[in-house]
């Protein structure tokens, strides 16, 4: 909308030099990591924890928390972007790479979108190509220490290129598939892929 | 459906709530209507060209063009204070909405109805039940909400005649800071207990809508649960500052 001001509006927030070429149109920075759910916090024994992969891979499998963590380690170090438009800067998290998982079952050539499902029964849809190629991990750690529940905790999925109802809490799972199929937030308004360059918060964005 | 394109409103009135929350009344022009609990996006645009984006719950019932919101001031925020203090009538404010399709209650989803609120995570409960009276609704709904003091209380008066209307809402209290003398109500934080008192035993299998700060969200949730609510009937959503945890 072209040239509105906001009689008498001055910025308090304005971001440094260093932090505007880091955020996305539309966001700030934000020092803390706020918790956004849309219900209960899920509790999950460590026992009891899964990850599998199913759907089309050659080699469907899942791993136990003692299994996940033989896997070859793998962090992050960045930014991360929330859709309600906090950003939270130079942050970390470690876990696994989705590529090892997805080498160990082998996807087929037809799958081109996954399904990422969570404990509590959440879900979030992804192209495969969003999830592999050095873009995806499921992690158990943020800034060194265990990753909380209410922050997805035991494990959680991190795609940190897409805006933050991506990175799945308490993912259970990923399901490779040879179609699209749109997860809670992309069924209830929210953007299909969410890229944060382009803003792509809401439907038709 | 099309892109949620920004539009300007007409700021129709402010009124105060509390000593730290501001009801502003918009007329939108071309607005779709909103479901109750759905909030809005509001952007502000400095001389220089600074803007600032926030979102803020909508508190008023599906009413035409007229749209309500009641905004906290925040004293480290950027946008609510500009929002509580200097925003006046006659001025125009940029938004776009209604956003959020899954903490929405309608009469058509039934009940019976348990609403959990704390301090201005109170607003899109009360457009549920702005909404819920307007429409004549008979569901059964209580309404738990936790202040820090009576003073507070946002839309006290109105609350007040609502679960004074013997349609079925009752309203409960919880005061944490400080009660006025003779204060029957709770004086304590939201707990078990209180909401075994206040809410609906789990095998009425209640709907639940759980609004405020994150440490209010995540005990009430985890307490409701606990108590044997199904946790796929309890919808939550943060609210206010998107503080630490």
């Amino acid at each position: 909308m072209g040239g509105f001001v906001s009689r008498a509006f001055k910025g308090r927030r304005q971001p440094t030099a260093g932090q505007a070429a880091k955020l996305p149109p539309g966001q700030y920075a934000e020092p803390g990591f706020p918790v956004l759910t849309a219900g209960p916090t899920p509790r999950i024994d460590l026992a009891d924890w899964r990850l599998k992969i199913e759907g089309l891979v050659a080699k469907p499998r899942e791993w136990t928390w003692e299994e996940i963590h033989e896997l070859p380690p793998a962090s992050f170090e960045g930014d991360i972007h929330c859709v309600t438009r906090w950003s939270k800067l130079g942050t970390s998290f470690a876990g696994v790479s989705v590529d090892t998982l997805l080498d160990a079952v082998e996807p087929r050539p037809e799958a081109s979108h996954v399904v990422a499902f969570c404990y509590g029964g959440y879900t979030t849809n992804l192209p495969l190509d969003d999830v592999r190629g050095g873009k995806a991990w499921v992690v158990w750690e943020h800034e060194g220490a265990p990753l909380p529940p209410e922050h997805g905790g035991p494990a959680r999925l991190l795609v940190p290129h897409l805006y933050f109802w991506k990175s799945a809490k308490w993912v259970a799972g990923l399901r490779l598939l040879d179609h699209d199929a749109p997860g809670f937030w992309e069924s209830l308004g929210y953007h299909n892929r969410g890229d944060p360059w382009r803003e792509e918060r809401y439907w038709g964005d | 459906m099309g892109r949620l394109s920004w539009r300007l409103a007409d700021v129709a009135e402010v009124r105060p709530e509390t000593e730290r929350v501001v009801t502003l009344a918009l007329e939108v022009p071309g607005w779709d209507g909103h479901r109750p609990g759905q909030h809005l996006d509001i952007r502000l645009t400095a001389e220089d060209g600074y803007t600032a984006e926030r979102a803020y719950s909508i508190a008023s019932a599906p009413d035409g063009e007229r749209v309500e919101l009641a905004v906290e001031r925040l004293d480290d925020g950027e946008v609510s204070p500009y929002l509580t203090e200097e925003l006046r009538e006659g001025d125009q404010l940029e938004l776009r909405g209604p956003v959020g399709g899954y903490f929405v209650w309608e009469p058509g989803r039934g009940g019976p109805l348990l609403l959990v609120g704390g301090g201005s995570g109170v607003v899109p409960l009360m457009a549920m039940l702005r909404h819920r009276a307007a429409t004549g609704s008979q569901v059964p709904a209580r309404l738990l909400y936790s202040s820090r003091s009576l003073d507070d209380v946002i839309f006290r008066e109105e609350l007040e005649r609502l679960g004074a209307a013997a349609d079925g809402l009752t309203v409960a209290y919880a005061l944490t800071r400080a009660q006025p003398p003779g204060w029957t109500g709770y004086a304590r934080r939201i707990d078990a207990v209180m909401l075994e008192e206040v809410g609906w035993p789990p095998g009425e299998r209640p709907l639940v809508y759980v609004c405020g700060p994150t440490r209010l969200v995540e005990a009430v949730a985890g307490q409701l649960v606990a108590l044997g609510h199904d946790p796929r009937r309890v919808r939550t959503e943060r609210f206010g500052p998107t503080g630490v945890p």
